[in-house]
């Protein structure tokens, strides 16, 4: 029984993946990217067939990067997740860090509020309110605050739960040597924390970079984002049905972080991993 | 707060701190001064961020839903519990509150179990594995809008998933997924799962990486089929990438809006108006305090919902 089941499954198991592979990804990434390269005639209704009348990538996609703002979107974008994670990881991995070693009842009960943000939403419609007594509504300094606000909790969770399981001997000779808590944490901590700091940056990176809704309400209409544009983009393109235009703004919006992941895939995948399951 | 003070006054007075991790030993008497491990003020920047721009906005919140605060009126009044009453007479609350949910537990179902069947498909190191893993987190790291507008297209009554059941059934499909008043909230859901079930794939893999190969050789050699070796050993050790994946699945529950927006924009007959559609669609009405209501509600269903789930985090991280 163990053979024939064994040549079976050999046998079997690359063509369900291909089939799996086309059917769950390859129908809906070659529609994008073969609408996007269609005259508007062809790309009315989409279809993975190849356009009737030519390939229109030049113009389509210089359409969609000047109807779309993409570069400054892009700096907009880069502009706002670049120091959100930096935020998020100092402040966060400093408060894991005496999360994790500190015991007591007020520990506890900090860490259960300062986690609190992993489950419960952000009250959105009164942060815009905050944020315009500020003065900071329509700004990249609010919407990076919001942002770091909204995933400190997750920032402080991961890495609280990695530092309780490195051996806390290291700081403690380094104290009784007399370094003091500052030399400790930048030179002897953060190093250890690199698995669980390499997958907060990447999940982080995703939501952020990706987020629409919470940048509608703080920056929408004042600043462009990649996801903000496309918003804007589909909500004309698809009152005119306007498809090839639409698809060719996905596929520039996705280029930045399809390049990222290209380029260090393997990186990125143990990252994820490293400090997600210990 | 308490402990807060003595131990400031502790520092403050000289005396030395017990070291971190260990109980407390008063009057232990130690002559070198050796300085707190951590210091309390390495608290402050992430609690003032979080307390600034999560915590008070969600005060706020409690303050505001009871006012009848808009864009028409300059003056903001506070008004009972008229938003409630006018929310729940007119039935959205109930309807946007049992779709949120069925939505987000739909979600955390779907991408749990592809993740999990796809981690088990492509556990094997092999070439084209590799690639499919490779290939299937691409959905993640693309933009849920843009996942939802390529649904969109595809899901049209004319669209290209019709026209494969189409070819496959012999009679033409003209199924409009996306104008089912009925089952379009599953559709939704599962396009939600598509986009982050790479994730949750590869959350799955890692689990099943540390699963120790001699336990399932000996399983095997004791005679347990492939099904019982998955239930009985594999399945109760990937409960660590499966706490990761619900804590994920979590976060994707509050930013459920861009696919649902893009696919559906709660529609049809608003049968996918999920929490965050009705805020932004009342926000966009100008109807302030309308949103704010609604907005307290998810958090109280949300905090209703959570507490025994950070509960069963925090035990199972003791366990681990």
């Amino acid at each position: 029984m163990s053979s024939s089941s064994r040549t079976r499954r050999r046998f079997v198991h690359p063509v369900l993946v291909t089939v799996l592979l086309l059917f769950a990804l390859g129908v809906p990434l070659w529609l994008v990217v073969v609408t996007s390269g269609k005259s508007r005639g062809d790309a009315l209704s989409p279809s993975l067939s190849l356009p009737k009348h030519g390939w229109h990538f030049g113009a389509n996609y210089s359409k969609a990067f000047t109807d779309g703002r993409v570069w400054s979107a892009f700096v907009g974008s880069v502009s706002i997740v670049v120091p959100s994670v930096v935020l998020l990881l100092l402040f966060g991995a400093m408060a894991a860090w005496v999360f994790a070693r500190r015991r007591g009842f007020v520990v506890a009960m900090l860490y259960a509020i300062a986690i609190s943000g992993i489950v419960l939403p952000p009250a959105v419609i009164t942060l815009v309110l905050l944020l315009r007594q500020l003065g900071l509504a329509g700004t990249l300094t609010g919407m990076v605050l919001v942002y770091t606000g909204i995933y400190m909790s997750t920032a402080v969770f991961f890495i609280t739960g990695f530092i309780r399981t490195i051996p806390p001997q290291l700081e403690e000779a380094a104290r009784v040597d007399g370094a003091g808590p500052i030399r400790i944490f930048f030179t002897i901590v953060v190093p250890l924390l690199r698995p669980v700091l390499a997958t907060a940056t990447i999940l982080i990176c995703l939501y952020i970079w990706n987020d629409v809704f919470y940048a509608f309400f703080v920056i929408g209409g004042r600043k462009d984002t990649l996801p903000l544009n496309l918003f804007q983009v589909a909500s004309a393109g698809l009152y005119l049905n306007n498809w090839h235009l639409i698809f060719a703004y996905v596929v520039l919006m996705s280029l930045p972080l399809l390049v990222a992941f290209a380029v260090a895939q393997r990186r990125i995948i143990s990252g994820i991993t490293g400090g997600a399951v210990k | 707060m308490t402990l807060t003070t003595s131990t400031d006054a502790a520092r403050a007075s000289g005396a030395p701190l017990p070291p971190p991790g260990r109980a407390a030993q008063p009057g232990s008497g130690a002559r070198r001064q050796v300085r707190p491990g951590q210091p309390w003020w390495f608290l402050l920047p992430a609690l003032a961020v979080l307390t600034t721009f999560f915590l008070v906005p969600t005060v706020y919140n409690l303050v505001y839903a009871f006012t009848d605060w808009s864009s028409f009126k300059t003056a903001i009044n506070p008004v009972g519990f008229e938003n409630f009453r006018s929310l729940l007479s007119s039935g959205v609350l109930l309807a946007d509150l049992r779709t949120t949910v069925i939505y987000a537990l739909l979600v955390a179902l779907f991408q749990n179990v592809f993740g999990l069947l796809l981690a088990l498909l492509l556990e094997a190191d092999t070439k084209l594995n590799r690639f499919a893993r490779v290939m299937f987190f691409i959905p993640v790291i693309m933009s849920a809008l843009a996942v939802g507008y390529v649904f969109q297209a595809l899901l049209k009554p004319t669209g290209v998933v019709n026209s494969i059941l189409g070819a496959v059934a012999g009679h033409p499909v003209r199924y409009a997924w996306l104008a089912d008043t009925r089952w379009t909230l599953l559709y939704v859901a599962l396009i939600h799962a598509w986009k982050w079930m790479g994730l949750a794939m590869l959350i799955y893999l890692a689990g099943l990486k540390t699963i120790d190969q001699d336990a399932l050789e000996a399983a095997r050699i004791d005679g347990a089929s492939t099904w019982q070796t998955f239930w009985q050993i594999r399945f109760p050790l990937l409960a660590p990438a499966m706490t990761f994946n619900v804590a994920t699945a979590m976060l994707g529950w509050m930013n459920s809006f861009d696919i649902v927006q893009a696919t559906t924009g709660g529609g049809p007959a608003q049968t996918t108006e999920i929490l965050n559609i009705f805020i932004y669609r009342t926000f966009g009405q100008g109807l302030f305090a309308q949103a704010t209501t609604m907005s307290l509600v998810l958090l109280l269903v949300i905090a209703v919902m959570a507490f025994p789930t950070i509960w069963l985090l925090r035990r199972r991280e003791r366990v681990l």
